[in-house]
């Protein structure tokens, strides 16, 4: 059952092996609470977007739990795909269908998940890309945008489903430099409003302004998991001091 | 010395037309439809992770590929009356018209093609975009049919006409079955008015024509339909 007490996103224990030789994530434990922002920060390979991709079963895992609003993603009662439409995801290359307008992208999931009728869908893309500020281009391919413009079409995309918590797989690593703050903007105001997310990042500009919590990920292992001031003020693991001193060198 | 007889493909272009090439048109639209469908349903079958249904669609495709195409009217037009009558239990062999049992063969070749083309089309997808429609809540089956499928069939599209012009020129061996498609309606021209030089050359003259000018088309087309990314 689901109370408004538990964490949204509880993890415990997960382990996943892409072969026995090679083990991806170790004994991950952590948890997201209701309106809580977490980061997930940590060296290429580390295994954070593996992890994240585990909780909406995206990747599938061997050993330990994952609940989602008290849900068990490992119960073979869990409907997955009704599960994932209530959580959104936000991916690095943004995955857009290419082949629909940006209407459409808005409104596929809406009316084949949620059963929504076209006017109602309709009216919900529209306002969410009216929120994001791309109302102009709601006729258009994806092709047809900019990256950020498409980064931001995806979590309107993400936010129409009306999701619980949201997940962001290194949103902003794909983009150039100058459209990276357009999508972060996005996500600070949707921090702000209290929406629960997990993100994978490495701009610490955002984990310092919205992160409740940062988790620091190395080799698969969650090294550190802490308040985002005791984690930049004084973060305990030569593995994290040694990450932060090269992504904040300059 | 011979001479070029115009006027017999003037007299008899009705009868080669309404006769001959709307078979001919019939037989390749809906062969090529029916193959795309079913080759789609094969392609899927061969991608998925039970391996009972991809080992029969792998079968299925590598028996169909290996045999001649003449062959398989062949065996279809006298067999499909036999399944029929074992299927329906009937006392008789079920009697299947030609063109029924045409169709039938060439769905059933063609969709052993296509599912290759479709196969390659649904795999030149990225995984991302399986990711994204998972994500949203959709199933496999929704996102087969509203993601992959389309991206599938829109990269595909050039490779997907050009078979079917292929099919178009293939669909002339229904005169093994004795079936009057444009090819044998000016054979049986030449034969009736001993005008073989000027049918067949007027024949392979028509052939050209529409394949060319469809090649040419796929082309235009190619340019217009590719997904803007």
């Amino acid at each position: 059952m689901s109370s408004s007490a538990a964490p949204m996103i509880e993890m415990a224990a997960v382990s996943k092996w892409y072969s026995p030789q090679f083990q991806v994530l170790k004994d991950c434990t952590t948890s997201v609470d209701r309106g809580e922002v977490v980061v997930v920060c940590g060296p290429s390979g580390s295994g954070k977007s593996t992890l994240i991709k585990c909780v909406n079963a995206l990747e599938p895992f061997q050993a330990g739990t994952i609940r989602v609003d008290g849900i068990n993603l490992s119960d073979p009662g869990t409907n997955l795909p009704k599960l994932r439409a209530r959580i959104g995801m936000v991916f690095q290359h943004f995955e857009l269908f290419p082949h629909l307008r940006i209407t459409e992208n808005l409104c596929l999931a809406q009316e084949k998940v949620l059963g929504r009728s076209r006017e109602e869908a309709m009216a919900k893309g529209r306002a969410l890309l009216d929120r994001v500020g791309l109302s102009e281009h709601a006729e258009k391919f994806p092709g047809q945008l900019s990256g950020g413009q498409q980064q931001r079409v995806a979590i309107a995309r993400a936010l129409a489903m009306d999701p619980i918590a949201m997940l962001f797989d290194e949103p902003t690593s794909a983009l150039d430099p100058e459209m990276i703050t357009e999508v972060l903007d996005v996500m600070v105001e949707l921090a702000r409003e209290g929406m629960t997310m997990m993100v994978v990042t490495h701009e610490m500009g955002f984990a310092r302004k919205v992160a409740h919590r940062v988790v620091f990920m190395d080799r698969g292992e969650i090294i550190e998991d802490r308040s985002k001031d005791e984690f930049f003020g004084s973060p305990r693991s030569d593995r994290a001091q040694l990450f932060l001193s090269k992504i904040l060198s300059h | 010395m011979f001479q070029f007889d115009f006027d017999i493909i003037l007299k008899t272009l009705p009868y080669l037309l309404k006769e001959g090439m709307v078979f001919t048109l019939t037989l390749t639209a809906l062969a090529a439809f029916g193959g795309l469908v079913l080759g789609t349903v094969l392609a899927l079958m061969r991608l998925s992770t039970l391996p009972g249904l991809a080992l029969f669609a792998t079968g299925y495709v590598n028996l169909m590929r290996s045999l001649p195409l003449v062959l398989v009217i062949f065996w279809f037009y006298f067999l499909v009356p036999y399944i029929g009558q074992a299927i329906l239990r009937t006392e008789r062999p079920v009697e299947v018209g030609a063109f029924a049992s045409a169709l039938i063969t060439f769905t059933l070749f063609e969709a052993a093609y296509f599912s290759e083309i479709m196969r390659a089309g649904i795999q030149s997808v990225p995984k991302g975009q399986l990711s994204a429609g998972y994500a949203l809540g959709l199933t496999y089956r929704q996102v087969m049919s509203y993601v992959v499928v389309p991206q599938a069939l829109r990269n595909m599209l050039p490779v997907i006409l050009t078979q079917t012009i292929v099919l178009f020129q293939d669909t002339s061996l229904v005169y093994v079955i004795s079936i009057t498609d444009f090819l044998g309606a000016a054979s049986k021209v030449a034969q009736r008015d001993g005008r073989l030089i000027e049918m067949y050359i007027f024949a392979a003259f028509v052939y050209f024509l529409i394949s060319f000018l469809a090649s040419l088309l796929v082309r235009r087309l190619q340019a217009r339909t590719a997904i803007i990314r």
